[in-house]
């Protein structure tokens, strides 16, 4: 389910903040605004779009940090290692509970 | 397009691939299910089978909102709508959906006001400007469509619109995963987490299935990269025996998931006692209901609803596709009497239930012994 | 309503009902014109009906699709279109202004074209019929050199020429409808592609094999009809298919696919190997045909379908379009 597609801010509609207008190359819709009353918008960001309404803000740093890990596949365990060390960094807060591995290697059952 | 073609880059989906290839315990035989019709679009849509190896196999889950809604709900929804004032507002993926007197299109062909909205929003504005009628929208789809179904409905009582309801057929996501895990016939070892879903509940929800059943969830993102980096998660994951969420989604997803719209569904929705899901029976718990508070925008309130209930033919076995127990291609009616053209089960109709998505996108692929050199050879 | 967008249906009601009936013993696959002789002389002959809501769009009107689209089908039948006819069917109540401005169209498409209308005729129906005015345009025309159309002559190997971008014309309507709330900078690709094939025709005339504008159910639909005619498999390379940037992300915002998207300006041809280069630099020399391409080619297997493979070895089954394209959310 869900088809959702990133795109950006273009305009806020004057008066209220609940509703906007966003593009995806090229391409223009109104937007609501109002799921994301915690964190509004503002114009120039980056929104995840479903239905005309903003599901969530998109996180350049994740995004750019994504793209680090994927590049870095594949190369020497030093390089893997280095790697890893970002996310425990916990950029935005999305990574969840603290991922040192470690301790969080016995979710089985019966806990 | 930004934050869609860097998760196509070729090169980094060949590195993905090779990845897979080197962690993939070659005496192993890995059972992952993607939960989300949406993933199951994917897959298909990207190639993504081809370049995996043969022994990770995906099994498509139950997360197709059209899929799981029984023929009975649509009949109930167009019954209403037969009333000349009354104009009948879904989204594009409805169109073609049978019910047992026909589709809506079909019953658009015979004279009933049916029209497609891209937003809820839409269906709002389109009452607004037919003060002499009625709008009814039929809403359908998971926690994701949700929260803009119940800001609409608030939209609609802030600016008392009074010719405005919503038939609701949204469902949750959780109760389908546990009638999945649940399912004697099912042996899986880890899921691809529904991305879009997550953006509104966050990770947290599936925690029970790593900690109580002991299998890993990935909550994935819908390029070929996200849902490569999701198997590689999952892979490392099996392959030292853990059992955790993680999200590669992270761009979008907040681990919490979004405040706001879990308020407003709980503002506006309540959960029904039960209700049934077509192909996985009748699941408690599971589905979405307008409260008292908003009944004057609540369809099922508004009018009277006829509460039809129609069987699946018995040939047909969506319920077992349905949860990943039989491949599209093992239903008997697969292919002869059910087809995209004309669809016996809901599997068929929805471009991203497993059987449409399959027939349409990879069916003929396996009616061929080899396809080369472009691509990897498919076993 | 299936049975006019194009794709499946439609083919099965020409096959099933239309064929048998009024064209018995022909064994030849259906074409977009046909060729008649007169006394000695063979003719191109053909038709087409155009319904379109709304009337006019960004890049053009039901008026100038009538000329252009029955001077396309005769164009990829291989023949220059000399003279048209034409029938209006028109809503009780339409607007005089409104079909002045549709007379108006057409004769400047006519003469863009190239071409004349020698007669017509006018019918008019009750006030809720017609959606304001249908449009009929037949057209006969003279082949061209040297060049023979038939999907009998296509061979693995053979490569696929894509005039240019895909899905303009189609995405225009569709946001013009106004039903979906999107706004984008597109207008229809609407033209007659004589002047590209007769370019194609003056250089390439013994390698092309066979050719089509993909109208209603888009390239998908014609390469489907095009493999079941030929008994082989197209393979399309997705990073070679031009898309503008707009109809890219209204495709992706509602969830449909730029192949099964309607065309007004752009065709298809099937190629010999040893012509395609030339073939696609003749084309792009033509104004109008820069973003020419070769998009794919044809292959033993998978036959009978099309097949789209992207540059990292997936690949995904295109199949020929049921009823309409529908915007879609999950």
């Amino acid at each position: 389910m869900c088809l959702a597609i990133p795109g950006k801010i273009v305009e806020i509609a004057a008066g209220q903040n609940s509703v906007g207008i966003v593009e995806v190359t090229g391409v223009r819709r109104k937007v609501q605004l109002g799921l994301l009353e915690d964190d509004i918008p503002r114009i120039g960001d980056w929104v995840l779009i479903h239905v005309g309404f903003a599901m969530s803000k998109i996180s350049e740093q994740d995004a750019i940090e994504q793209m680090r890990l994927l590049t870095a596949l594949g190369e020497t365990e030093q390089a893997m290692e280095e790697v890893c060390g970002y996310g425990v960094e916990n950029v935005s807060g999305r990574d969840g509970p603290s991922r040192d591995w470690p301790e969080q290697g016995n979710a089985r059952s019966g806990a | 397009m930004r934050y869609v073609d860097e998760f196509r880059n070729p090169e980094l989906i060949r590195k993905a691939s090779d990845e897979i290839r080197r962690l993939a315990d070659p005496g192993r035989h890995y059972r992952i299910m993607e939960v989300c019709g949406g993933h199951t679009h994917a897959i298909y849509r990207f190639g993504l089978k081809d370049i995996l190896p043969a022994n990770i196999e995906l099994i498509h889950g139950p997360g197709c909102p059209v899929c799981v809604l029984p023929m009975g709900r649509i009949d109930d929804g167009l019954a209403i709508a037969e009333d000349p004032n009354i104009i009948f507002v879904a989204f594009g993926d409805m169109m073609r959906v049978p019910g047992a007197h026909g589709s809506p299109f079909e019953h658009k062909a015979r004279g009933t006001d049916v029209r497609i909205v891209y937003s809820p929003a839409d269906a709002l504005e389109l009452a607004k400007k037919n003060p002499e009628k009625e709008v009814i929208f039929f809403a359908i789809g998971f926690e994701t469509t949700a929260p803009s179904t119940g800001l609409t409905i608030m939209s609609a009582m802030a600016q008392d619109v009074r010719n405005f309801t919503v038939f609701s057929n949204h469902v949750t996501i959780v109760p389908a995963i546990r009638a999945i895990l649940d399912s004697p016939d099912m042996r899986l070892d880890g899921f691809i987490g529904p991305g879009h879903v997550s953006t509104v509940i966050g990770c947290r929800p599936y925690e029970w299935i790593a900690r109580s059943e002991g299998k890993p969830v990935v909550t994935s993102g819908f390029e070929p990269l996200d849902l490569l980096q999701s198997i590689v998660m999952l892979l490392r994951q099996l392959d030292a025996g853990e059992a955790r969420v993680e999200n590669q989604y992270k761009r979008v997803v907040p681990w919490e998931g979004n405040r706001a719209a879990l308020k407003v569904m709980a503002e506006v929705f309540e959960l029904r006692p039960y209700f049934e899901w077509r192909g996985l029976g009748f699941i408690s718990q599971s589905a979405l209901r307008i409260r008292e508070k908003y009944a004057q925008w609540d369809a099922e309130q508004r009018y009277s609803v006829p509460e039809t209930r129609v069987a699946d033919p018995k040939a047909a076995q969506c319920g077992e596709v349905l949860k990943g127990v039989l491949k599209p291609a093992q239903c008997k009616l697969f292919g002869k009497q059910c087809t995209p053209e004309h669809p016996i089960g809901a599997l068929m109709v929805s471009s991203e239930g497993s059987c449409a998505a399959y027939y349409n996108y990879e069916y003929r692929k396996s009616l061929v012994t080899r396809i080369d050199p472009v691509m990897s050879t498919v076993a | 309503m299936a049975h006019g967008a194009g794709g499946k249906a439609s083919r099965r009601l020409v096959e099933g009902l239309f064929a048998p009936l009024l064209f018995p013993g022909s064994e030849e696959p259906l074409g977009d014109a046909a060729r008649v002789a007169v006394n000695g002389a063979s003719i191109a002959f053909t038709t087409d009906s155009f319904v379109v809501k709304p009337l006019r769009f960004p890049g053009g009107s039901i008026g100038e699709l009538a000329v252009n689209g029955t001077m396309n089908d005769l164009a990829v039948s291989g023949a220059r279109g000399c003279a048209m006819v034409v029938t209006f069917v028109l809503e009780e109540g339409l607007a005089t202004v409104t079909l002045e401005s549709e007379v108006r169209a057409m004769s400047k498409a006519l003469e863009r074209a190239g071409v004349i209308m020698c007669g017509g005729d006018t019918k008019v129906v009750e006030r809720g019929k017609a959606d304001g005015m249908y449009i009929t345009t037949a057209g006969i025309g003279s082949p061209l050199a040297g060049v023979t159309v038939d999907a009998r002559s296509v061979r693995a190997g053979d490569k696929v020429l894509l005039s240019g971008p895909i899905g303009d014309h189609g995405i225009t309507i569709l946001l013009a409808r106004g039903e979906l709330d999107l706004e984008a900078d597109l207008c229809s690709d609407t033209r007659s592609v004589l002047p590209m094939v007769e370019a194609l025709a003056a250089e390439c005339s013994p390698g092309i094999r066979w050719m089509r504008d993909p109208t209603r159910g888009g390239v998908a639909t014609a390469l489907n009809e095009l493999a079941r005619d030929c008994g082989l498999g197209i393979e399309l390379l997705e990073e070679e298919i031009p898309v503008h940037d707009a109809v890219r992300g209204a495709c992706e915002l509602l969830g449909l696919d730029p192949l099964h998207i309607a065309n007004e300006g752009q065709f298809l041809a099937i190629v010999s190997p040893e012509y395609a280069s030339i073939a696609v630099n003749a084309l792009q020399r033509v104004v109008g045909g820069e973003e020419a391409r070769i998009v794919g080619q044809v292959r033993e297997e998978p036959a009978n379908a099309v097949l789209v493979t992207t540059p990292y070895g997936g690949s995904r089954i295109v199949e020929m379009l049921v009823g309409d394209p529908l915007p879609r959310i999950c």
